[in-house]
């Protein structure tokens, strides 16, 4: 039946930024190894929700963040919280693929160098490896030191994948990671996912209703910085319990 | 170990942020503190009388009017020039035309020589064309330097507006010139800042009009007079031994940073205010 | 019938009169716009034109002298028609370079700070206003010069290293230099850190990485292109500073052989001597090849200013 841990959960998080209250008591659990989407009209707060995960929303001026947010049991806003152990754990997958300013290579290992990694023979050895879980290797294999820049927006994304996943983190958040891609590439990476969760927790923001059909075991529905329903897939997507879910898993509200 | 690297750059940091704004109000505080004893109201009220520069009576009124002479009219007939190029440049020649960019990269150029040049060119040109030194061919040289300025400010301000408007504009049926108009309304408030810029530059450069106004103690009545810059006033001044003298220079260059500050900040204030009513 | 007759005529009249507006406005938009094309070119040649009236006034010494050894010779007596310009170009190579040497870094520095570590309400109340002194004019500059570091080097400064100095030196004239361009090249330097996105920012640190480590190894070497080109613009600005620089370093026309010596700029050499230059012959000839020799430098520096730009970009796989 697979277990229920909750890798992340989620209690009485409040965030405002500047004046405005943007999530409103948000309590939710995240299941261990699964893909959870966090689906929701625009502006109903889901990419900032994803943001109090890796703690990247504090970089944003003027954000008040209150409430826990445990992962694996240990509150990661903490006073002692170690922020890029934290950050480390998770991998993050933009909408837009940044890839960094150097070579494919440096890329793939930057992570990796971060963290104290020196020996050129293991670097290159994890190059390879995560180059190859991403698909790139083949076509990068006899040009990884060329710019990043140089390759496709498809094939940048892959690469992201790949440094995100060098460090060895264990969730995943992926924020709409498919919306610039063409559907081949988006195709790709949604089979990718399900391929990863058997090693990580995956949490994705999508805006694709049929996306989260194809992938998710989990839905988080949004609106207006509440959670209004959570759940496993299938039932949030054929018997939501709120109306407000109902009208949007049907289309009525976008 | 990275914990130490990291602090050590951002002492580093702290400290050339507290000497970079240190210095910059060290001037400040160094002008106001030396030229307030001297400044009173003859100062900005008087020409020069009779030994002025051996400390007698009178004020710098002739270098104040002058600087505003040259400043205003070069600023105007900048303005004049400028005016049409960056709207030819913005309208009526296509996005990537090679004309365009030749120009935006020749007055990018242009902004970058220094004032010194084009007072030497001023002079040139002076000599070529029997000019004496005078109010004339001081304006004539400051609006080569300030051209540049305005240009480029504006071309700046222009390139913001969409070329949306420029089609719509088109579409029913206007020509380039009635275009070209509706962009200047568009722009206008702009405009303000490039003025007040090129105001500004013309006030307080010295380079330029050292060898092409001339000077004297009198208001210039006419184009062909010499002209006084409180630039020159300030530096004629500090060289003089006596004591007098030197005061009276302090009290100019605090005279001259007012008037730049408040044009700086009146600037800003008009910014700020039209920006208000911008169509982003 | 008459109405329709009077009707043709009116329709026809009125044809012609919009007829006659719409050519009128088609010949009063051509028109202007041959104007406004000339305008624009005889304003793109005007670099070409300062060029060539330089030339022309500094052709009657080119032709008596070699260029090279005015460029090399250390003799500057225009009495007795010698003209060695090295000293000149020596003591503006010494200010300048002090000036960027003092300027640059602490101008990179700073910016790091308030871009990326600085709280957000002392970032927009300082950056303005260290651009509101953008404007302060250089005899300004030059006055403060004066009185405040002309002494600190003279009587602070210099008895630990050499003997005796005036305090008028190009140590002087560089440090009055530089925080001249302090403005302008902490809003060039502004320019380059707020166009990296935060986007950029987030794919480093989501890795795990410390904010020191993302400034220096992702956000540096995506600057890089900028900030060569500021600094670029910056010696450019440092070059053809004239009045400021003037007041405080000496003008004593010897080449420096420390920063505590007197030196003279090639543009100070220009705007001292204008007085005299009518009155010895190729003396004002001399002068506009000065004049001349720092405009080519100029807009050398400022072309390769964007060329650097791109080509950096490619080299270090942006």
């Amino acid at each position: 039946m697979g277990e229920n841990k909750s890798h992340i959960s989620v209690r009485n998080l409040n965030v405002h930024i500047g004046n405005k209250h943007i999530l409103k008591n948000i309590n939710v659990e995240i299941p261990d190894k699964k893909i959870t989407c966090i689906i929701g009209p625009s502006g109903c707060g889901k990419t900032t929700l994803f943001k109090t995960f890796n703690r990247l929303l504090e970089n944003t001026n003027n954000t008040r963040i209150e409430g826990n947010v445990l992962v694996d049991e240990k509150d990661i806003y903490a006073a002692d919280a170690d922020i890029t152990a934290i950050r480390k754990k998770m991998g993050l997958l933009n909408q837009r693929p940044t890839p960094l300013p150097m070579s494919i290579y440096a890329n793939v290992i930057y992570g990796l160098k971060i963290h104290g990694t020196r020996k050129k023979k293991i670097l290159k050895q994890k190059a390879e490896e995560y180059l190859k879980i991403a698909s790139l290797w083949d076509e990068v294999k006899d040009r990884w030191h060329d710019p990043a820049s140089s390759l496709s927006i498809g094939q940048q994304q892959r690469l992201c994948l790949a440094r995100g996943l060098a460090v060895e983190p264990e969730i995943i958040l992926g924020d709409e990671p498919t919306s610039a891609l063409d559907p081949i590439s988006s195709r790709w990476i949604e089979e990718k996912f399900v391929e990863l969760k058997e090693k990580y927790t995956i949490i994705l923001v999508t805006h694709i209703l049929r996306q989260a059909r194809r992938i998710s075991d989990y839905i988080i529905f949004m609106y207006l910085g509440e959670v209004i329903e959570h759940g496993p897939a299938m039932e949030i997507l054929e018997n939501p319990k709120e109306k407000l879910t109902r009208e949007y898993v049907k289309g009525v509200i976008s | 170990m990275r914990k130490a690297e990291e602090y050590f750059f951002r002492l580093l940091m702290v400290l050339a942020s507290l000497i970079i704004v240190g210095s910059l109000f060290s001037i400040l505080f160094t002008i106001i503190y030396r030229g307030i004893g001297s400044l009173n109201w003859d100062m900005v009220s008087r020409v020069p009388e009779g030994g002025f520069y051996i400390g007698k009576e009178g004020g710098i009124l002739n270098a104040i009017i002058g600087s505003l002479y040259i400043a205003g009219g070069a600023t105007l007939l900048a303005l004049l020039l400028s005016i049409p190029i960056v709207l030819y440049i913005n309208t009526y020649l296509p996005k990537d035309s090679r004309l365009a960019g030749f120009a935006r990269t020749s007055f990018d150029i242009l902004f970058g020589v220094p004032s010194i040049v084009y007072g030497a060119f001023g002079f040139a040109i002076m000599v070529f064309f029997g000019l004496k030194t005078s109010l004339l061919a001081g304006i004539i040289t400051v609006t080569l330097l300030v051209l540049p300025i305005m240009v480029r400010t504006m071309d700046e301000i222009t390139r913001l507006v969409p070329h949306e408007l420029n089609d719509a504009v088109y579409s029913l049926g206007a020509t380039r010139w009635e275009t070209a108009k509706v962009i200047l309304k568009q722009v206008a408030p702009g405009l303000i800042t490039a003025i007040l810029l090129s105001f500004g530059r013309g006030m307080g450069d010295a380079a330029c009009v050292l060898f092409t106004a001339g000077y004297t103690d009198n208001i210039p009545t006419s184009l062909q007079e010499p002209a006084a810059t409180l630039p020159l006033a300030i530096f004629f001044q500090l060289s003089s031994p006596i004591e007098e003298v030197q005061q009276r220079a302090y009290a100019a260059t605090l005279v001259l940073t007012i008037i730049i500050l408040l044009l700086s900040i009146l600037s800003r204030i008009l910014n700020s205010i039209l920006s208000k009513h911008k169509i982003q | 019938m008459v109405r329709f007759r009077a009707g043709f005529l009116i329709n026809s009249l009125f044809l012609k009169k919009s007829n006659k507006m719409a050519k009128a406005r088609i010949i009063v938009d051509r028109v202007i716009a041959r104007m406004m094309r000339s305008l624009t070119i005889i304003s793109v040649l005007l670099m070409f034109l300062i060029g060539l009236g330089l030339l022309l006034k500094a052709l009657p010494i080119l032709k008596e002298h070699s260029v090279f050894h005015m460029l090399s010779s250390e003799i500057w007596r225009p009495f007795k028609g010698e003209f060695g310009f090295l000293p000149y170009i020596m003591g503006t190579l010494w200010v300048s370079l002090i000036a960027i040497a003092i300027s640059f870094p602490l101008c990179v520095l700073s910016s790091i700070y308030f871009f990326e570590y600085a709280p957000q309400k002392l970032k927009q109340f300082i950056l303005p206003l260290i651009d509101l002194l953008a404007g302060i004019p250089p005899v300004v500059y030059g006055v403060w010069g004066v009185l405040t570091i002309v002494p600190l080097i003279s009587e602070h400064l210099a008895p630990h290293f050499v003997e005796y100095s005036s305090g008028y030196s190009v140590l002087a004239g560089g440090v009055v230099l530089a925080v001249m361009i302090f403005p302008l090249v902490m809003s060039l330097l502004g320019e380059v850190f707020s166009s990296i996105s935060t986007e950029l920012r987030d794919a480093s640190l989501s890795v795990g990485a410390t904010k020191w480590q993302t400034t220096k190894l992702v956000l540096m070497r995506k600057a890089l292109p900028g900030i060569m080109a500021a600094l670029i613009l910056a010696i450019s600005r440092a070059l053809g500073e004239t009045i400021a620089v003037l007041m405080v370093c000496g003008n004593i026309a010897v080449i420096p052989h420390s920063i505590f010596d007197s030196g003279y700029p090639l543009p100070a050499l220009i705007a001292n001597n204008y007085g005299e230059m009518l009155s010895i012959p190729m003396y004002d000839s001399a002068l506009m090849l000065a004049a001349l020799i720092l405009f080519l430098i100029i807009v050398i520096f400022n072309v390769s200013s964007r060329f650097v730009s791109t080509q950096l970009e490619k080299y270090f796989k942006l």
